[in-house]
């Protein structure tokens, strides 16, 4: 019991000092928000730490990190552990609601080739529409129930929809529009802020030790790592939305995950997505 | 005469002991003004959209002990779930301008 209260005034104390400190830094939060540069330091920074990997081989997360992995991963892509999910995905597609219209009928150009132009600002609403919002959205305006954003359907339609986006560049926009910089700057707030008990940001993975082990998966780097969702993972021995990946995410650092699709994790895609602007689409992908 | 001083000895240590152990041992007083406090300073962390799942499961804890009656194993829970759920808010509250430091730039 001493022990504890020791502990907890230990901690106070190193709070108290923290708070201090934090008071006296600059906080930068009068920073002007500016997209097109944090794109260009958050690219320079990962070609600067990791000079021998193409641009474009970033999108393969830890496989590009590591030389056994990577040759690992080409062996894998012979028969892609994602196959069944890519078929299922394509099948639920074309598949008319009850109603007689299908997915295609809510999307452009038919929902084919425009994974990389996801998520986008709506400025009716006034808030980030992510590709699973929006396939859930079409759902429901067609009288169908929505899907959970962390199971297998989700993960089927996302793969296959990034699957006819296979190649093709990033291209988020942010338009001229208070609402949506203050989206972006939120989620580059979110990506970066820690939290959980283990007092991880997304940033201490993935910025901070892209390519060093945690346990034993090797930590995939921030650049280009929403262009492989949805994907096939070992370790859930099965698919996982970008949904998913935030929420197991939260989890792992002990931290209480918010609902799939809260603007929290809008927002974070959103900022992730437009700093990986320029690299191709490369899901659905296959991790460790 | 050494025996029964020693048999007094013991019989005022057992005296000691018991009374220590009544005074330490947490009535359901204790653990629901305890528990109280946790579940408020855990719903701030929560407005603060920062709370930890270790809170949860040591609220959880607590409450389980206090069903089974032991009052000094729920207060105790109860008071380290107060101390995490402060901790998040402490992090959250914190992390409001110290996230900045991490950016790239």
């Amino acid at each position: 019991m001493k022990l504890r209260s020791a502990i907890y005034l230990a901690s106070a104390a190193l709070a108290l000092a923290a708070l201090t400190l934090a008071g006296t830094l600059p906080s930068g939060a009068a920073d002007k928000v500016d997209p097109v540069a944090d794109a260009k330091a958050f690219r320079k920074f990962f070609t600067d730490k990791f000079p021998k990997v193409k641009l474009e081989d970033f999108v393969n997360g830890p496989y590009s990190m590591n030389e056994d992995l990577y040759r690992q991963w080409q062996d894998k892509e012979q028969f892609p552990p994602y196959e069944f999910s890519l078929e299922m995905g394509k099948e639920m597609f074309s598949k008319p609601f009850k109603n007689g219209k299908t997915y295609a009928d809510c999307f452009p150009n038919g929902g084919i080739g425009i994974r990389q132009n996801y998520p986008y600002f709506d400025d009716k609403e006034g808030k980030v529409i992510t590709l699973e919002l929006a396939l859930n959205r079409c759902r429901e305006a067609n009288g169908e129930q929505p899907y959970s954003y962390v199971r297998d359907e989700m993960a089927a339609l996302t793969a296959y929809m990034a699957f006819t986006s296979r190649g093709k560049p990033m291209d988020i926009k942010i338009p001229d529009d208070p609402r949506a910089l203050a989206a972006y700057e939120n989620g580059k707030e979110y990506f970066y802020t820690r939290r959980g008990q283990l007092n991880f940001s997304c940033a201490t993975c993935h910025v901070q030790s892209p390519g060093e082990r945690i346990r034993a998966e090797i930590l995939a780097p921030a650049l280009g790592i929403v262009n492989a969702m949805p994907i096939y993972r070992s370790e859930w021995s099965g698919m996982g939305t970008t949904s998913r990946r935030f929420t197991t995410c939260n989890s792992q650092i002990r931290g209480v995950p918010f609902n799939p699709q809260d603007d929290e994790y809008r927002n974070v895609e959103y900022y992730l997505s437009y700093v990986s602007n320029g690299l191709p689409i490369s899901g659905p992908g296959a991790r460790p | 005469m050494r025996n029964t001083t020693l048999t007094s000895a013991l019989i005022l240590a057992l005296f000691a002991a018991g009374a220590t152990s009544a005074l330490a041992a947490g009535s359901e007083d204790d653990f629901k003004a305890a528990y109280a406090a946790a579940e408020a300073a855990n719903k701030e962390a929560g407005k603060l959209r920062n709370q930890w799942t270790t809170t949860a499961t040591t609220l959880a804890a607590a409450k389980k002990a206090a069903e089974a009656g032991d009052f000094d194993k729920a207060t105790a829970s109860a008071k380290e779930a107060e101390a995490l759920a402060k901790a998040s808010i402490f992090q959250a509250t914190s992390e409001k301008t110290r996230w900045k430091d991490m950016e790239i730039r």
